[in-house]
């Protein structure tokens, strides 16, 4: 018999409907596994009784039958959401404590569709960092190990998608900046999707870069990813850079139908240095598509090799501006004061003590490049980048109806491989164009490394076009036939 | 350009965050790294080109200016470190 645990939540959601199980009994599963998790620090707060208030109303309207997908599915939510009355970290030392008292847009939505928060979940620091090893409380645990090697689980959503793979949920929510969802997805042989600039709220979400964040999910499945969008997504006043544009029926759109769809390969993305297993990959998707009547079309996006240090640019900016709001006066953390300290020494101190040192390093890097004398050369100049970027997108558009690539230069990397900040940046090199044009993509996994590990393909899709990605990766996901998953190690007794 | 110990000084008390004196060079390095990658970005002619000012194509929404939320000193309050007669409280500052 399948556990509940192993369910997705298109299974979950009929199963429901069906009256063969629960809410109750599917959200008491997911506390067990839960529990049984906890070496892998995948949680920062647990929250088993609001979880199980929430599947007993959930369990309430499907009895009523007032229920809609989402009802009674467990959710892990990156502690990035502001959640009312539950403490909200992002990973920091300077959001401690923090319980907000307001509720983020893209929950409160979930929640309205009668989801189940089982807990927050652990992140890197503000979103910074691509391997969760900058979390003020520890880093997660890949449930995938290569043979007995730890490897981190990506990041920043590292908590999200290592709560999906190791099913103790079968989703969770993400946030993506420059690669965020979609490295961590890979990384772990789960399913991660950021949406369009604007499809999803950002109100209550922690910023980082405000042009870039963006809210997303993660999940075991293509349709599963589907379905939760369709949940988090849509107009919300409260962000003014939401957009207000309806929110189609993304499962309807799986319709397995991809013939005569053009599919962009951009010669750019074959970057030195990438393994040959991930381009035997990529080589074989495109076959994939193929067969399914898709044609394949050579592209060139001429300044891909510019993302990077564009984004580490206007990321470092936006964040040195929004991180100013930790003074340590009207939330979170304070520094203890000496005599005579006066509120300068509160603020440095507070900050001091209060962020990591890649939020530091980040930030100072921002205040630099928007200070006096450098604006022009520096942010104006990245913004300038950022204009030539999504024009390649726009003119690549004309062509092609979605583009794919590798989502990641290599698998899971193990824990202190990459002390150096740049050499970190680099596993975000095929996530950031995207992220600078706004454009919605998704990374899929394809393929087992040598080692064992999985490895993701993203594919990428005109904006606010999340139906046309879903539908694609849906007919690749197919044909991957990807089942492998992690030995659960980790399980207490197992 | 190329950052010295004074200028991560500098940009360190414009950020409000207390960098201990050994930390300023190891700091420098770490930025010149960065911003020499970055430089790359010289190379590419951008004179014609506009600056992006959002990334996604549509205007402003206009709402009504209507007061929809406030009264909330409480739950303002509620998350201060430190808060007295319905204020944030922080060191004197005036002598």
């Amino acid at each position: 018999m399948t556990e509940l645990t192993d369910l997705s939540i298109a299974e979950a959601r009929d199963k429901l409907a069906a009256r063969e199980c629960s809410a109750q009994e599917l959200t008491m599963a997911s506390l067990k596994a839960m529990d049984e998790a906890r070496s892998l620090n995948i949680f920062i707060t647990e929250t088993p009784e609001r979880a199980l208030a929430m599947a007993e109303s959930a369990d309430a309207s499907l009895k009523a039958g007032t229920h809609s997908p989402m009802t009674g599915i467990p959710v892990a939510v990156k502690d990035l959401f502001c959640t009312k009355g539950v403490r909200t970290t992002a990973g920091s030392r300077i959001l401690d404590p923090f319980i907000p008292t307001y509720e983020s847009t893209v929950t409160a939505n979930l929640w309205q569709a009668g989801a189940v928060m089982l807990g927050k979940v652990n992140m890197d620091e503000f979103a910074m960092g691509s391997s969760n090893e900058t979390s003020y409380y520890g880093s997660v645990i890949n449930p995938w190990r290569a043979g007995d090697v730890q490897t981190v689980p990506g990041g920043s959503s590292g908590g999200s998608v290592a709560a999906v793979a190791a099913r103790i949920s079968p989703c969770a929510t993400g946030t993506d900046t420059g690669g965020s969802i979609r490295q961590p997805a890979a990384f772990t042989g789960t399913v991660g999707l950021k949406p369009t600039y604007g499809r999803c709220s950002r109100f209550g979400m922690v910023a980082f870069a405000s042009s870039l964040d963006q809210a997303g999910p993660i999940a075991r499945s293509v349709r599963d990813c589907a379905i939760m969008l369709g949940a988090m997504a849509g107009y919300d006043q409260k962000d003014s850079t939401c957009v207000n544009t309806p929110v189609p029926d993304y499962e309807a759109a799986l319709s397995g139908d991809i013939r005569g769809l053009k599919i962009g390969i951009p010669r750019e993305y074959r970057v030195d240095g990438m393994s040959s297993e991930i381009d035997a990959m990529w080589q074989k998707a495109m076959d994939w598509l193929k067969d399914a009547g898709a044609e394949i079309v050579e592209i060139s996006l001429p300044h891909t090799h510019f993302a990077l240090p564009t984004y580490y640019i206007v990321a470092p900016a936006e964040a040195s501006s929004n991180l100013a709001r930790y003074d340590g006066v009207r939330y979170g953390f304070r520094a203890a004061l000496e005599a005579g300290d006066g509120l300068t020494e509160l603020y440095e101190k507070t900050r001091a003590e209060g962020f990591g040192d890649e939020v530091k390093r980040r930030i100072l890097m921002g205040t630099y490049v928007l200070s006096a004398g450098y604006y022009d050369a520096y942010y104006l100049k990245a913004q300038k980048l950022r204009t030539l970027i999504a024009d390649d997108f726009a003119h690549a558009w004309q062509k092609v109806d979605a583009i794919l690539t590798p989502t990641a230069p290599s698998a899971a990397f193990a824990f202190g491989s990459k002390p150096d900040p740049l050499a970190m940046y680099m596993n975000d090199v095929f996530t950031v164009p995207a992220s600078l044009a706004g454009l919605p993509g998704i990374s899929i996994p394809a393929a087992l490394s040598a080692d064992g590990l999985p490895l993701g393909l993203q594919l990428l899709g005109r904006a606010f076009d999340e139906a046309t990605v879903l539908k694609i990766a849906d007919v690749m996901e197919k044909a991957a036939a990807f089942t492998a998953r992690p030995a659960d190690w980790w399980r207490k007794g197992a | 350009m190329s950052v010295d110990k004074a200028t991560v000084e500098r940009i360190a008390k414009l950020a409000r965050i207390r960098i201990e004196d050994h930390r300023l060079a190891p700091l420098a390095g770490e930025l010149n790294q960065i911003l020499g990658w970055v430089e790359q970005l010289s190379a590419v002619d951008t004179d014609q080109v506009k600056p992006m000012t959002s990334v996604v194509d549509h205007a402003l929404y206009w709402r009504d200016d209507v007061i929809a939320d406030g009264s909330k000193r409480d739950e303002i309050l509620a998350n201060a470190p430190a808060a007295e007669f319905g204020f944030f409280a922080v060191p004197k500052v005036i002598e």
